[in-house]
């Protein structure tokens, strides 16, 4: 089968318009029926499968890095009687379990990124809703700020995954309806089975949404509400670093791939199949230039640490959707530590010009994207890496941390090391909010407060050891071996318990928004997706559209 | 209690012993002034008035279910009449066949029945609307009082699932009956919920065409649910569908009369070329092709209608046992379609063909293809006329494909014979198929009001017979 592609640009988009003037958005959603992703399936009334969300994906990026001037992004449908009537169900019905949950993840972390936009990155997002907005439809409304809905007597905003389809509203639905939107929770129940939604004053009065308009007036409420929003949403860079801020162009992502191995400019990627192991080794920075701003501007979109968020944020998701069976991922790195710092640096002093800030908030989002991904992670610091401030992360959020004490009797590059920085403790937050080190040492403020300590420091094995900060480290005598037997035995354990093991142990600490979504609203949906009455031969999901009603096991589990 | 006789011991007619049920007396009661206010703001402009020829049902039984005389269209007396209850009925299709049909409806499916009625229960009050500017230019008082007839049924019709919705559905229900009168065909803050029931009705012949090719598709749905397992709506449709059939003649009478006229008036003038456009105009009638263009137009809204041919709506209304088959009972099959197919007309590779579908999807292609062959039999005795003064032109209705804005062929151009055509060849010849402004100016100027008792405009023919057989002069109307 061809691999999932999740490179795409503006100009391939089927089923998305992106339409700018001055600081304004216009994100239309007119979703090709005939362009499905797989054959079986037409993508009616707006409706979606992994083929949309990817170029949804792609404009949220190239809005916040093409065109940062956009300051509010106005989300709408381009057909007449429906905004989005949500996950196509069809597809979902057909998908293997594997690709369901790939693509719920996929999903959620997209809108994720939407409601890091208007966070962060002062790009407000509002939903314009005309005609029916059903499910994952009113998730994508509910990632927004701001929901206005045409009060015509017929537009509406429903959850009717659990009357029609026995599944749940799993991008966020339940979550956000309760803690984002703050709707009372016996009318979120009534809401959540009404299988046609709710419509005018009472969606209002719900707080489902925050703007009633008559279609005639429609246009310009939107206007008045972008006015405003304009108004008291300034721009979080400093506009005297950049009087002509102008957005950087990101090409159509370039990379060899073959059975056995995927080249990037940042990254290798090896594939094991008989050991069931990636790896996946990141170069560090090769020029030695003094890092400075106009360097990054000429520089735009091969500045070394953007072209390695979109290479590894590419790898990973091509590993979730088309390699499901590696089950394990090694990151290595190899590089000058040194240089690796001077990007850490830079990037931290210059977070007021809007690319540093961009970049900065582009790696957070992927390495939030590794932390989700359910494979074992596991981080190797041999000699010749270069883990330092932000590379280090990824010992962070790994499963395992290994690192080798010492040399190899014949290699002479120095013992390795790595460095903690600033960064760690505040610029790359997890989906709980915390930095992956506070995770890491959850409710021991003194490990913490050590490692602080040796901030902006080598610190070699013994070290790093000493303070927590990697599993086990080995000399080269066991080095070979403890790494073999350690990925052998991994291998051997049942993937669905290492899934749920490490999806637990990952993240410790404080629940947010982002956490129940992928902790429970994710898990429980998942869960449903395996169960008779959705997805059973009978079930509601496979025998949607068939008029036939689904046959549901009676058992409260 | 009898469910024959209509109890007048309320302020309104009905015969579902409405004095012993306070609740639903109170909120119609609540509902009928507000739906008096419709009336006189979007009901038949100009004549609340005037006192109006019409029939009024006493009685649900064939015999006596209609009352001639004159009123006031406001003081009409809707009211609430099922038809009687059939004894022992069980549900005739779906999951459910054969169980007892419900009196009462299951919680399962009361957003879904809901939903059924306030789609029908919503083009009721549209059409009344669409048509509210006609009288003024009504081309004699027999037509008038036709056009008047058919609204206060409309008006019945809503109020027919209007106590439906608040006798079964609670407080949803009368929210509902509440939004039928908020909501205004054309109006583009509060449009009505279908497509063909926002379009204009400018001119009487498309009122014709209207009232045989939309009502039409209001007769099929209604005999569809008049299958209904619920059995309060099945009664209510049946005895809906014997006035829909005054609407479907008042069409078909009308639009052959226009017919009959003009081919009078071409033979009468010697002219035999039905193209000849400019000629048979100087005449003070519509022509032949102008009369296929409207044919055309509203065919095509009204197929619409009928929504995608593959539909999971449809499916599931037909397995939950709520909306069954155009004469369900004369079928024979399983009647639960479970592992049945129909074909489905489909575009493929740029071809027309036949896809099997599962027949449980494929419901309102089915019903859409029962109202086809319903539409041909009038297009028939339309030609008839035509042959019987020996011009040569037949009328047909245009491909299913053509001028489709739902379903299938939405998104393909296709002429009326079934030729594929890209956008560019359709926006230089879609004036070929469908009137344009011309035409419509063209019919606007015949559209003057002939109001004299007996005396019918020049562009149509008087009809055979009079309404409950009154002579040619009777005066219908009485203008005040």
């Amino acid at each position: 089968m061809t691999p999932i592609d999740f490179r795409t640009e503006a100009k391939n988009y089927r089923h998305w318009r992106i339409e700018t003037e001055g600081s304004v958005a216009r994100l239309i959603m007119d979703v090709n029926e005939t362009g499905g992703l797989f054959p079986g399936y037409a993508l009616k009334l707006n409706s979606y499968d992994l083929g949309v969300d990817i170029e949804l994906y792609d404009a949220i990026q190239r809005l916040r890095f093409e065109h940062p001037e956009v300051r509010v992004v106005i989300l709408e449908s381009g057909k007449d009687q429906v905004f989005c009537a949500g996950a196509n169900i069809r597809m979902l019905a057909s998908a293997s379990h594997v690709h369901k949950v790939n693509f719920c993840k996929f999903t959620n972390e997209t809108r994720n990124a939407m409601e890091d936009a208007t966070e962060h990155s002062g790009q407000t997002y509002i939903t314009a809703i005309k005609g029916t907005c059903a499910g994952g439809g009113y998730e994508l409304a509910l990632a927004t700020d701001y929901i206005i809905l045409a009060d015509d007597g017929s537009s509406s905003v429903a959850l009717p995954e659990v009357p029609l389809l026995a599944v749940l509203p799993g991008t966020g639905g339940l979550t956000r309806v309760t803690d984002k939107r703050n709707v009372r929770r016996d009318l979120a129940d009534v809401f959540c089975t009404i299988e046609e939604g709710v419509k005018g004053q009472r969606a209002l009065k719900w707080r489902l949404v925050d703007e009633l308009v008559a279609p005639s007036g429609f246009e310009q409420a939107i206007a008045t509400k972008v006015a405003e929003l304009s108004a008291s949403n300034p721009d979080k860079t400093d506009q005297t670093n950049q009087p002509n801020k102008r957005g950087i162009s990101l090409s159509l992502l370039k990379r060899d791939i073959s059975d056995t191995e995927i080249r990037y400019s940042t990254l290798s990627v090896t594939l094991d199949r008989d050991k069931q192991v990636v790896t996946i080794n990141l170069l560090g920075p090769l020029d030695k230039d003094e890092l400075s701003l106009e360097l990054l501007a000429d520089q735009a979109e091969q500045f070394w640490l953007l072209r390695l968020c979109r290479e590894l944020d590419d790898a990973i998701l091509h590993l979730r959707f088309n390699e499901p069976e590696l089950g394990t991922l090694v990151f290595k790195s190899s590089g000058n530590i040194e240089q690796v710092l001077k990007y850490d640096s830079f990037i931290r002093e210059h977070l007021d010009n809007w690319l540093v800030r961009e970049i900065s908030l582009y790696w957070k989002r992927t390495l939030k994207r590794i932390d989700l991904t359910s494979r074992s992670l596991i981080t190797l610091i041999e000699q010749g890496s270069c883990f330092g401030g932000l590379l280090s992360e990824l010992i962070f959020s790994a499963d395992r941390a290994y690192m080798l004490e010492g040399q190899y009797e014949d290699d002479e590059r120095p013992p390795a090391t790595l460095v903690v920085t600033e960064s760690n403790f505040d610029l790359y937050p997890m989906s709980n909010g915390i930095s992956r080190l506070s995770t890491r040492f959850y409710g021991q403020l003194d490990d913490l407060e050590s490692i602080k300590a040796t901030m902006n420091q080598p610190l070699d094995a013994e070290q790093c050891d000493a303070l927590g900060l990697v599993t086990f480290i080995y000399d080269d005598l066991d080095w070979d071996d403890e790494v073999r037997i350690f990925l052998e035995e991994r291998s051997s354990f049942s993937p669905d318990s290492l899934v749920g093991m490490e999806a637990n142990l990952r993240f410790a600490g404080p629940e947010t928004m982002e956490t129940k979504i992928f902790g429970r609203l994710t898990a429980w949906q998942n869960w449903i997706f395996q169960r008779p009455s959705a997805a059973g031969e009978d079930g509601a999901l496979k025998r949607y559209g068939s008029g036939k009603k689904g046959q549901y096991d009676s058992t409260r589990i | 209690m009898s469910s024959e006789a209509i109890s007048y011991d309320t302020l309104i007619p009905n015969n579902v012993d409405l004095s012993s049920d306070r609740r639903v007396l109170k909120a119609l009661e609540q509902w009928h002034p507000k739906y008096i206010d419709w009336w006189k703001t979007m009901g038949p402009e100009g004549f609340q008035e005037a006192s109006v020829y019409l029939r009024t049902a006493v009685s649900v039984e064939t015999v006596g279910w209609a009352k001639f005389d004159y009123v006031k269209m406001p003081d009409y007396r809707w009211g609430i009449l099922l038809a009687p209850q059939e004894e022992g009925r069980k549900i005739p299709f779906g999951e459910h066949k054969g169980e007892d049909v419900w009196q009462e409806v299951p919680g399962e499916y009361r957003a879904m029945l809901r939903r059924l009625l306030v789609i029908q229960g919503d083009t009721e009050p549209a059409s009344v609307e669409q048509q509210r500017f006609l009288g003024a230019t009504a081309p004699s008082l027999y037509d008038l009082r036709n056009v008047f007839q058919v609204n206060v049924e409309e008006g019945r019709h809503l109020w027919a699932i209007v106590y439906l919705l608040q006798k079964y559905f609670g407080r949803d229900g009368r929210e509902e009956a509440q939004e039928l009168l908020r909501r205004r065909s054309g109006d583009p803050d509060v449009p009505r919920m279908l497509g063909a029931f926002n379009e204009q009705t400018p001119d009487w012949l498309s009122f014709f065409m209207f009232a045989f090719f939309t009502d039409r598709d209001g007769k099929m749905q209604l005999e569809s649910l008049a299958q209904s397992g619920f059995d309060p709506l099945a009664r209510t449709c049946r005895f809906m569908l014997t006035e829909e059939a005054h609407h479907m003649f008042v069409g078909e009478s009308g639009v052959g009369r226009i017919i009959q006229r003009t081919c009078g008036a071409m033979t009468d003038a010697g002219i035999d070329d039905p193209f000849d456009i400019e000629a048979v105009r100087q005449l003070g009638v519509i022509d032949l092709p102008t009369i296929q263009k409207k044919a055309n137009l509203h065919y095509s809204l009204s197929l619409d209608l009928f929504g995608s041919e593959v539909s999971t709506n449809a499916a599931n209304f037909y397995n939950a046992s709520l909306k069954g088959r155009f004469k369900e009972t004369k079928i024979n099959d399983d009647h639960k379609l479970i592992k049945a197919t129909y074909p489905v007309l489909k575009m493929i590779d740029g071809k027309f063909k036949f896809v099997d579908e599962p027949a449980l999807t494929a419901l309102n292609m089915r019903l859409r293809d029962s109202y086809v062959d319903d539409c041909a039999k009038g297009i028939k005795r339309w030609n008839k006329i035509i042959e019987n003064k020996n011009i040569a032109f037949t009328l047909s209705l245009p491909h299913t494909a053509f001028n489709r804005k739902i379903g299938e062929f939405s998104n393909f151009s296709v002429t009326p014979v079934g030729e594929i055509l890209d956008t560019k060849q359709w926006q230089s010849l879609h004036t070929d198929f469908l009137p344009d402004t011309e035409d419509g100016e063209f019919i606007a100027s015949l559209m003057k009001p002939e109001t004299q008792a007996g005396k019918y405009a020049n562009w149509i023919a008087p009809p055979k017979s009079g309404i409950d057989n009154r002579e040619g002069d009777f005066e219908y109307v009485r203008l005040s």
